[in-house]
């Protein structure tokens, strides 16, 4: 498989789409808005569930991040080349893993952080979470893909 | 060391903990080494206690300037299921946890020795070694500091209640109408702010005792450095034939309570519910999320480990063809 290959694609996606639920799931909003509520969503209200799931999927994304990386310095960038729109969301895709590994490192016992930076953390992690989304959802929109002079853009 | 922490060498303890304070005060990681080096525990010997709630009332006294003080009428918040949370007339509730009472002392009948006696326990927040509620804060509202006390930045707090919700005893209690959430989207996001023991920090970072352990006339309770309280706790519990909690309970708390009963028993024997936590055996809540946390570190080596395999098998592939 290569970073065209369909397979990780779908990999990719669904887990961006299992963290991004788990993490606004950080937030005590899904009990409040009902969505715990709907058949076979009750775990989503259960912060334990949804903080060990959003761990699982980040270790997942880190897995298929460094793949995707060493695969195209090594074989993908000799058919393919990176767009445009494909250094943005390498961008904040970065934000969101460097913000990420810093609060996965604050998490861990006798490591403090101050509580401001604390909060920097977690709200730039939010925003380029956020951020990512929102280009992303565009880009599909817009049909932009992440490489170009191949068939099969990922 | 006779176990006793003396005014003087806790007041010394008190200004370096105070110097640590001002360093923290900077927005850039704290020291990232263990915080459990210098972290204080208090002893509650529950033998002592007369149930006098002499601590009750001064710490209703010195933390009153920290107790909320919401606007009314409340914004009303969507939708329906989310309720307001107002202590705010019942400040007097001494009973229980609430947002204007952060410690109070609950009651077991148990027999001691044959004899059946009443124990009276003081009871607030437990100040984790690894504390859930900081660790799950959504906004970095809740945090350890490293003196080993957790504390709720009342500033930041939108009053979810996350972290009462995991936390193992639901010590941190709501109050609506005051905080941030105000400012923010009140009809749709937040309800308040989340109120529990900071054990006095403001008084520690001063060299001052918590106002709970200055006020109690029986010296229930002690405060120190966390081995030499547990090695207390020890020559007591050996002593008396006694039993221990705190030390392991949620992975490791800051608060020893030391007891001539089982502390089964004592959670038997009081009165458990919203804002009465119970004296259960606790798992430490945050062991799985730290264990994952670790693996993580394998998940890029992997991905890389499968991008070469799959660069080499396929320079032996394309190798083979032109051979051939």
């Amino acid at each position: 498989m290569t970073v065209g290959s369909k397979a990780l694609r779908r990999v990719f996606i669904l887990t961006m789409a299992l963290t991004a639920f788990t993490g606004f799931g950080q937030m005590p909003i899904f009990k409040r808005y009902y969505i715990s509520d709907i058949p076979g969503m009750a775990w989503s209200a259960d912060f334990y569930a949804t903080h060990f799931l959003h761990y699982l999927g980040a270790s997942v994304l880190l897995g298929l991040f460094a793949y995707f990386v060493l695969d195209y310095i090594l074989t993908g960038r000799k058919h393919f080349q990176l767009t445009p729109s494909a250094y943005l969301r390498i961008i904040l895709l970065v934000g969101i893993v460097a913000t990420g590994i810093l609060r996965v490192f604050k998490n861990m016992p006798d490591v403090l952080f101050s509580p401001t930076f604390t909060v920097f953390i977690d709200i730039s992690h939010l925003g380029f979470a956020m951020a990512y989304l929102f280009t992303a959802l565009v880009l599909a929109v817009m049909k932009r893909g992440w490489l170009r002079n191949a068939g099969y853009a990922l | 060391m006779d176990g006793k922490i003396s005014r003087r060498s806790f007041i010394k303890g008190g200004l370096a903990v105070a110097g640590a304070a001002v360093a923290s005060s900077l927005p850039m990681p704290e020291a990232v080494k263990a915080s459990s080096v210098e972290e204080l525990a208090t002893l509650i010997d529950v033998r002592k206690c007369i149930g006098c709630e002499a601590c009750v009332e001064a710490c209703q006294e010195v933390n009153a300037p920290k107790f909320p003080e919401p606007k009314k009428p409340f914004p009303k918040m969507y939708p329906s299921r989310v309720k307001v949370s107002d202590w705010s007339d019942k400040r007097d509730v001494t009973d229980r946890l609430t947002p204007y009472n952060w410690l109070f002392i609950q009651e077991a009948t148990v027999t001691v020795n044959g004899t059946e006696e009443t124990l009276t326990i003081p009871r607030r927040c437990m100040h984790c070694q690894n504390p859930p509620c900081a660790d799950l804060c959504p906004w970095g509202a809740a945090y350890k500091l490293k003196n080993g006390i957790t504390r709720i930045n009342s500033d930041y707090c939108l009053g979810g209640s996350k972290c009462k919700s995991v936390c193992p005893w639901h010590i941190p209690q709501r109050q609506t109408g005051v905080g941030l959430y105000l400012d923010l989207l009140p009809a749709f996001a937040g309800n308040g702010v989340m109120y529990k023991c900071d054990r006095c920090y403001n008084r520690i970072a001063d060299g001052k005792l918590p106002a709970c352990i200055d006020a109690c006339p029986e010296d229930v309770q002690k405060i120190g450095p966390r081995d030499e309280i547990l090695k207390e706790a020890h020559a007591i519990q050996k002593e008396i034939g006694g039993y221990i909690y705190g030390e392991k309970e949620n992975g490791g708390t800051n608060t020893i309570y030391v007891s001539p009963v089982p502390f089964e028993d004592l959670n038997n024997g009081i009165e458990k519910g919203s804002g009465r936590p119970n004296l259960k055996p606790k798992k430490d809540s945050m062991a799985q999320a730290d264990n994952l946390a670790k693996a993580m570190v394998i998940a890029p080596i992997a991905g890389m480990a499968a991008a070469a395999a799959n660069f080499f098998i396929g320079a032996k592939k394309s190798m083979g063809s032109e051979d051939k």
